[in-house]
């Protein structure tokens, strides 16, 4: 049904884009109102929630012990899972995650394990054979489009904020969890020849390919991903980088340096 | 990219060579073979350094489960599989998230260059098996299933290339090979179409802006070299006979010498079946044995006497008709007439109508000057019409097939009295868009030369013309 009226709002968002204006009266640069509040799940050692214009999104972190993998004996692991909750549209059913799913967690966890966000060596507890895993969870509570890019804001705001429960394992006080770097992940929609910061869901549904964009606080880029079935040129995704770069300068100035748990 | 205590001293040496021997900005050697599997519409068979890759194509054939298909178009469903033994410890048999995500942004890859609105309610299946893998292999599964895919003679715009380039000791570099992706600093894999149009973009690691820029030039250099090698073993397959069914043409302009050769036209190759599949509908394969009797007798005839079957001075008129009116400009007046006058055929008058507007076509010069930016709206349109005006005439019976055979038949002679080459030149266009499938696809049907594969409405072309269409495009 909804691929329906994307499919009718096509034009009107097409025409929109030739005049230089979005539906909802954005520039193409500019994202939704944001909102984020951390400390929201007080049994999750870290958790972060992401409002984004409806979007919302809920990561909740939780730590537990484990053995390290045999290549990497001495860094703790990171599992990032995300689900398209039936809760969250009426799109999305039941059942094992599907492609899109799979798709956007993997890219979230990219995010975090390329740019080197978490300290993982300090997350090991007896070398080669105890460690601290740590377990992203994404719930998606409600999809109006950009899913990704909450996902990772609320991610790393939650990783940002997390206290590694050492006394539950005698090992020491607890302590915050090391972050060497904050990831930020801007999606781009690609309608027609312009390039649109943080789609609608309406958007994301008439666009031809998104492109998502994580860089760290240095400029460099620590993971892409394009998705749709669209295509790109060189041009196109070099200019998207900049854009990328340059938002996520400013979320992360806005929202997350200076972010600290408060217990 | 993890970082093991085993770690090369150094990935690249203090001359600019990798550990094995290449330099920076080459691609692993690469061997494609086509056609490896028999059951399969399309496959192939493809080694690129140490990983080796093996791709079937299936389809366009029956959606199943049902509710997965769509109405308006084929579903494209392409599954990375990685064997078992493909790595260094057993990989899980089964589908991983990894080979999901791979699965998908592969298929996307795939879905701007495929023209899967030629098959509505249809699936489009390929079946990727890493059996060796050595980093890389999901750009050499596309390319093996971009080869794969022209082999079922699925109709695409062009062919998709697909190659990586990475960070390593802080060079940028193309292809990495094992070692480099395990030790090096980001992997960037990249697939595109033959105008350079980005398919599949992934990244992780570390890059600068400036460094993406550098290995993006890289990333095209390299999909350059891998499109020859896969037009070369296309063009080895389907070009051969090319210049014999060429020679033989010039040779044999009679008209019942081609018609002998359409007799024996329905037991070619199967490659080019599915070819001609995509081109004419399945109608004709299903019913190819009745229909190649049918053929041989009616057209023998037809080309006795034309004028002697009732049925075909209709045809004829119509013919005249359209061309007249074609040359007011105004086709699809005429065709609309034609249509009403005799709305008990329809299949007929489609067929009519869809011939006719290749009578309609220029001159082979001017077409030719039409095509690049015509091409699509032109014939593209009427191929989609064709096709599922086809579709729909499946199910009809013999008789009408016969007509449409007459047809065909009949066309093709006025169209052999003037204009030859736009109708094939359209035919072949239309199917694959532009480009290197079209070419191939016109080697295609040229091709099974041994195998007699010339259909009476196939007129033989001049050879040094369909040397050169594929490359100008």
């Amino acid at each position: 049904m909804s691929e329906v009226i994307a499919t009718l709002k096509k034009d009107y968002i097409y025409n929109l884009m030739i005049k230089g204006k979005r539906q909802d009266g954005r520039g193409f640069k500019d994202f939704r109102d944001m909102k984020l509040e951390t400390n929201v799940i007080v049994k999750a050692e870290g958790s972060a929630k992401v409002t984004l214009g409806e979007t919302q999104v809920l990561v909740g972190v939780k730590l537990q012990t484990g053995t390290p993998f045999p290549d990497s004996q001495d860094e703790g692991v990171i599992i990032t899972n995300l689900e398209l909750n039936p809760i969250a549209s009426p799109d999305f059913e039941p059942g094992p995650p599907k492609e899109e799913a799979i798709e956007m967690a993997r890219v979230v966890d990219r995010g975090i394990r390329e740019s080197g966000s978490i300290d993982v060596k300090k997350l090991c507890i007896t070398l080669g054979e105890s460690v601290w895993i740590v377990f992203i969870d994404v719930h998606i509570l409600n999809d109006n489009g950009n899913l990704i890019d909450a996902s990772c804001l609320a991610a790393i705001a939650a990783l940002m904020t997390t206290v590694v429960p050492n006394e539950q394992q005698g090992i020491g006080p607890n302590a915050p969890l090391a972050m060497k770097e904050i990831p930020v992940g801007i999606t781009l929609a690609k309608i027609g020849s312009k390039l649109m910061v943080d789609p609608s869901l309406d958007e994301e549904k008439v666009c031809e390919t998104k492109l998502t964009i994580v860089s760290s606080s240095d400029g460099s880029v620590a993971g892409m991903q394009k998705m749709g079935s669209g295509t790109f040129t060189e041009a196109e995704i070099l200019d998207a980088i900049d854009i990328a770069r340059e938002k996520a300068a400013e979320l992360r100035e806005l929202h997350l340096e200076g972010l600290v748990k408060q217990e | 990219m993890s970082s093991m205590s085993d770690k090369p001293e150094k990935l690249i040496t203090d001359d600019g060579l990798r550990l094995d021997g290449r330099r920076a900005d080459e691609i692993r050697p690469m061997k494609i073979e086509i056609g490896v599997l028999s059951r399969a519409d399309g496959s192939c068979y493809l080694e690129w350094g140490k990983n080796k890759v093996l791709v079937g194509v299936f389809g366009p054939r029956e959606v199943h489960p049902r509710r997965t298909q769509r109405a308006d178009t084929a579903v494209i469903r392409y599954k990375y599989n990685m064997a078992s033994f493909s790595v260094e410890d057993r990989a899980r048999p089964g589908p991983s998230r990894r080979s999901i995500e791979i699965s998908k942004v592969s298929r996307e890859a795939f879905e701007p260059v495929i023209m899967s609105e030629l098959f509505p309610k249809t699936a489009i299946d390929i079946f990727v098996e890493v059996l060796q893998a050595d980093a890389g292999t999901r750009t050499a599964a596309i390319n093996a299933s971009s080869v794969a895919l022209a082999d079922a003679g699925i109709p695409m715009k062009g062919l998709i290339t697909s190659c990586a380039f990475g960070k390593v000791d802080g060079q940028i570099v193309l292809d990495l090979n094992k070692e480099e992706d395990n030790y090096g600093e980001a992997d960037f894999p990249v697939a595109m179409t033959q105008d350079g149009e980005i398919t599949l973009l992934q990244m992780d690691g570390h890059l600068t802006p400036e460094e993406i820029n550098k290995g993006l030039e890289l990333v095209r250099k390299g999909c350059k070299e891998i499109l020859e090698i896969q037009q070369a073993v296309l063009r080895k397959k389907f070009e051969t006979p090319v210049e014999e069914t060429a020679e033989e043409a010039s040779e044999t302009e009679d008209i019942e010498n081609k018609v002998v050769e359409t007799e024996a036209s329905f037991e070619y190759s199967p490659e080019a079946a599915a070819i001609e599949d995509s081109l004419e509908g399945a109608e004709e394969l299903e019913g190819a044995e009745e229909l190649e009797e049918e053929l041989t007798e009616e057209s023998s005839e037809t080309s006795a006497v034309t004028e002697e079957t009732p049925e075909y001075e209709e045809l004829e008129e119509i013919i005249k008709e359209a061309e007249a009116v074609v040359e007011e400009d105004s086709l699809e007046e005429a065709i609309e007439q034609e249509i009403e006058e005799e709305e008990g055929e329809e299949a007929l008058e489609e067929e009519a109508e869809f011939e006719a507007s290749f009578e309609a076509a220029p001159e082979p010069e001017e077409f030719e000057k039409l095509e690049p930016g015509k091409e699509e709206s032109v014939s593209g349109e009427e191929e989609e019409e064709k096709e599922e005006e086809e579709v729909m005439s499946e199910s009809q019976d013999s008789a009408g097939e016969e007509i449409q055979l007459e047809e065909e038949t009949g066309i093709e002679e006025v169209a052999s009295e003037e204009t030859i080459e736009p109708e094939q030149e359209i035919e072949s266009k239309a199917i694959t868009g532009k480009e290197v499938p079209a070419e191939e696809i016109v080697k295609t049907e040229e091709k099974p030369e041994e195998e007699r594969c010339e259909g009476p409405w196939k007129v033989v072309k001049d050879p040094s013309e369909s040397g050169s269409r594929g490359e100008n495009e």
